[in-house]
């Protein structure tokens, strides 16, 4: 849920909005936010799949340092998806493991 | 911003880590006229300040009642007035203690040659294992802040606190802000451990704290919907009989934090183990020097304490590279860290910080018996 | 193993009691309350920090050194006149202005307030003690707000009188 009014920050300033399309799905997010953000604020929680056990992973750390919430971005995987922002367009998707390169450049 | 011509840029002074420590080192020095340049891997600087929207402690020199942010964009201010480059989304992946730092910023790569360098690359936060610990929305206390203060996104509207320390207890009001309902927090030791200002406003909120308590395992799918809190004896065993399950959809882990001193490791620094102090820190002297010389250490990576002690430490640590460049008169710099030190002190008084106040001794004793 | 604080301090469940308050800060006679409004800060720990006592503008709140030290209230006269800057400013949400003479049986309280929705004037709320538990009806007095205060804003709930000691929290009803 984005905080459009917060008592210490005041109002969530206006952004452009951007379409992502999320596993085949769009969903609507906002210039500036970073994708775990927008998937987060869309009801997204499990952002990738370990490789062994298959268990689902999210954000841990939020600023970049743990990689819990990597995904395949725009064909490049392993993006961390907490300090990567969103863009128009950008193709995510649900990593599994360790995911695979579809040649892009994330 | 100037960047050198192919692979090599030069400095006078080098600042990994623009959060509190850097940003007063560096400020502190391109005051007394030193080239500066301050570097960090994150898209925008300030370090952990700006999702700090609660008024600092401390006395008026220390800029107490001030809230973190508002002093965020103090220091970026003074860093933009004095002069310092700012290099943002900028790695440091390597330094070296020839005083080289390898750069990358996802472009190119670069070898920067400073003349002398602060490191001020602060703290991540420890992390708890408890059966269920890796689902959605099990994060740290740190993690669910930025995601409230800096990406204003709420990710669970139900949450559970482990651990009673000040950043517990500072993210159980900030989430309530927020519009979320704290259930509880969790705390595996008999007493609070945390302020018992930050603790009794959450009481009187409505967030209960459990002391010896501990969260035995959490549920769920594609993220977490239950947790199972117990009480604990003194073995830390959960008690049988005593386990009461929760619904939440948001755990915080806020079981403290240790320093990133990775390039202090490889830079070859000495190092001593402190647990008041959150880990391995490394040795320092009365001006942040650390046991290579040139390279000075300020902020949560040479001990975690709070932003007010990080900017003295990289205030003391910019003078001091400042003094060594021959920018200030010896006699004046020694002056103004003789200042900063006090105020340091001041902070590290009372039960809360005679430990870090030992330790800090202990620390600069070691460095003087190398 | 005790922490930090005064050992004496009972630290099981981080509530700050009107003993304890009473005990390391000194709580005002009633003779005090009888004069007027009265700050209360409910501080009892040797934490290095005074704001309170450099933002009171009739200097009647002491700190002094060394910064540990526990805030007290120099005030024998009555001569708080309830700005509020001491609310604002605290912290730790610590501080509270409690005037027991605003009516024959009632009191007010001042109470810092950093959540939204904000109340509204009149509003019927439900006084909360230090332990979180309803212990009376009220109404929402006045709400004070100003871009100065950063955010802080100052809430005065009006309360029976015999609960002015104990109410430090609001609920609204409607919530």
């Amino acid at each position: 849920m984005r905080i459009k009014e917060h008592p210490i920050l005041g109002k969530l300033p206006e952004a452009n909005e951007v379409t992502l399309v999320v596993d085949g799905k769009k969903i609507k997010a906002y210039e500036g936010e970073m994708i775990s953000a927008a998937l987060i604020a869309s009801g997204i929680y499990t952002f990738r799949y370990t490789s062994k056990k298959k268990e689902p992973r999210g954000v841990f750390c939020a600023i970049g340092r743990c990689t819990d919430c990597v995904m395949e971005v725009n064909g490049r995987p392993n993006v961390r998806t907490c300090v990567t922002p969103v863009e128009d367009n950008m193709v995510i998707n649900t990593q599994k493991g360790l995911g695979v390169w579809h040649g892009g450049r994330g | 911003m100037a960047r050198g011509k192919g692979l090599t840029m030069k400095t006078e002074l080098a600042v990994i880590g623009a959060g509190p420590a850097g940003l007063c080192a560096a400020i502190e020095a391109a005051k007394n006229g030193v080239d500066v340049t301050l570097i960090d891997e994150n898209r925008t600087a300030g370090g952990q300040l700006f999702k700090q929207i609660h008024r600092f402690f401390g006395s008026e020199e220390h800029l107490a009642g001030i809230r973190g942010f508002e002093i965020g964009d103090m220091l970026l201010e003074d860093a933009e007035k004095y002069g310092v480059k700012v290099l943002l989304d900028t790695v440091v992946w390597g330094l070296f203690p020839d005083l080289k730092l390898g750069l990358s910023d996802g472009k190119s790569v670069t070898i920067m040659e400073a003349q002398k360098i602060v490191v001020s690359t602060g703290a991540s936060e420890n992390s708890l294992s408890f059966t269920g610990w890796t689902l959605p929305n099990i994060m740290g206390a740190g993690a669910a802040q930025t995601m409230v203060n800096v990406q204003r996104v709420l990710p669970g509207e139900k949450v559970l606190i482990i651990g009673s320390g000040n950043v517990g207890l500072i993210v159980a009001f900030q989430l309530l802000q927020a519009g979320a309902e704290v259930v509880a927090v969790v705390e595996a030791l008999p007493e609070v451990r945390g302020y018992q200002v930050h603790a009794s406003k959450i009481v009187r909120m409505g967030i209960p704290i459990l002391t010896n308590h501990t969260i035995t395992r959490a549920e769920g799918d594609t993220r977490v919907r239950q947790a199972e809190i117990a009480q604990i004896d003194a073995q830390f065993k959960p008690l049988a009989g005593s386990e009461t399950i929760l619904d939440v959809d948001l755990i915080c882990i806020a079981v403290g934090l240790r320093p990133l001193a990775e390039l202090c490791w490889m830079a070859g620094m000495e190092f001593e183990y402190e647990p008041q102090l959150g880990g391995f820190v490394p040795l320092h002297d009365e001006s942040m020097q650390s046991s290579i010389d040139g390279i000075w250490v300020a902020g949560d990576v040479a001990g975690i304490e709070e932003a007010s002690s990080a900017m003295e430490e990289g205030r003391l640590a910019g003078v001091a590279a400042a003094v060594s460049l021959d920018k200030i008169e010896r006699k004046l710099g020694g002056e103004s860290m003789d200042q900063a030190r006090l105020r340091l002190r001041a902070l590290r008084l009372g039960p809360y910080g005679d430990n870090r106040q030992e330790s800090k001794e202990r620390i600069i004793q070691r460095y003087y018996a190398m | 193993m005790s922490v930090n604080g005064s050992s004496l301090i009972d630290r099981t469940n981080g509530i700050i009691t009107l003993e304890e308050i009473r005990k390391y800060n000194g709580y005002p006679s009633e003779e005090r309350f009888s004069k007027g409004p009265v700050p209360i800060i409910e501080c009892i720990e040797e934490i290095p920090c005074n704001p309170c006592e450099t933002v009171c503008n009739r200097n009647l709140i002491k700190v002094g050194t060394p910064i540990t030290n526990c805030p007290r209230l120099i005030d024998p006269d009555g001569e708080c006149t309830g700005c509020a800057q001491c609310i604002i400013i605290c912290p730790g949400l610590a501080v509270f202005i409690v005037d027991k003479t605003f009516s024959t049986r009632e009191a007010s309280i001042s109470l810092p307030y950093e959540e939204l929705p904000l109340p509204e004037e009149g509003e019927s709320i439900i006084g909360i003690d230090r332990t979180g538990r309803a212990v009376c009806e009220g109404h929402i007095h006045k709400v004070l707000r100003n871009r100065k205060f950063s955010h802080t804003n100052v809430v005065t709930i009006v309360i029976p009188k015999h609960f002015a000691d104990d109410v430090r929290h609001f609920q609204r009803r409607d919530k």
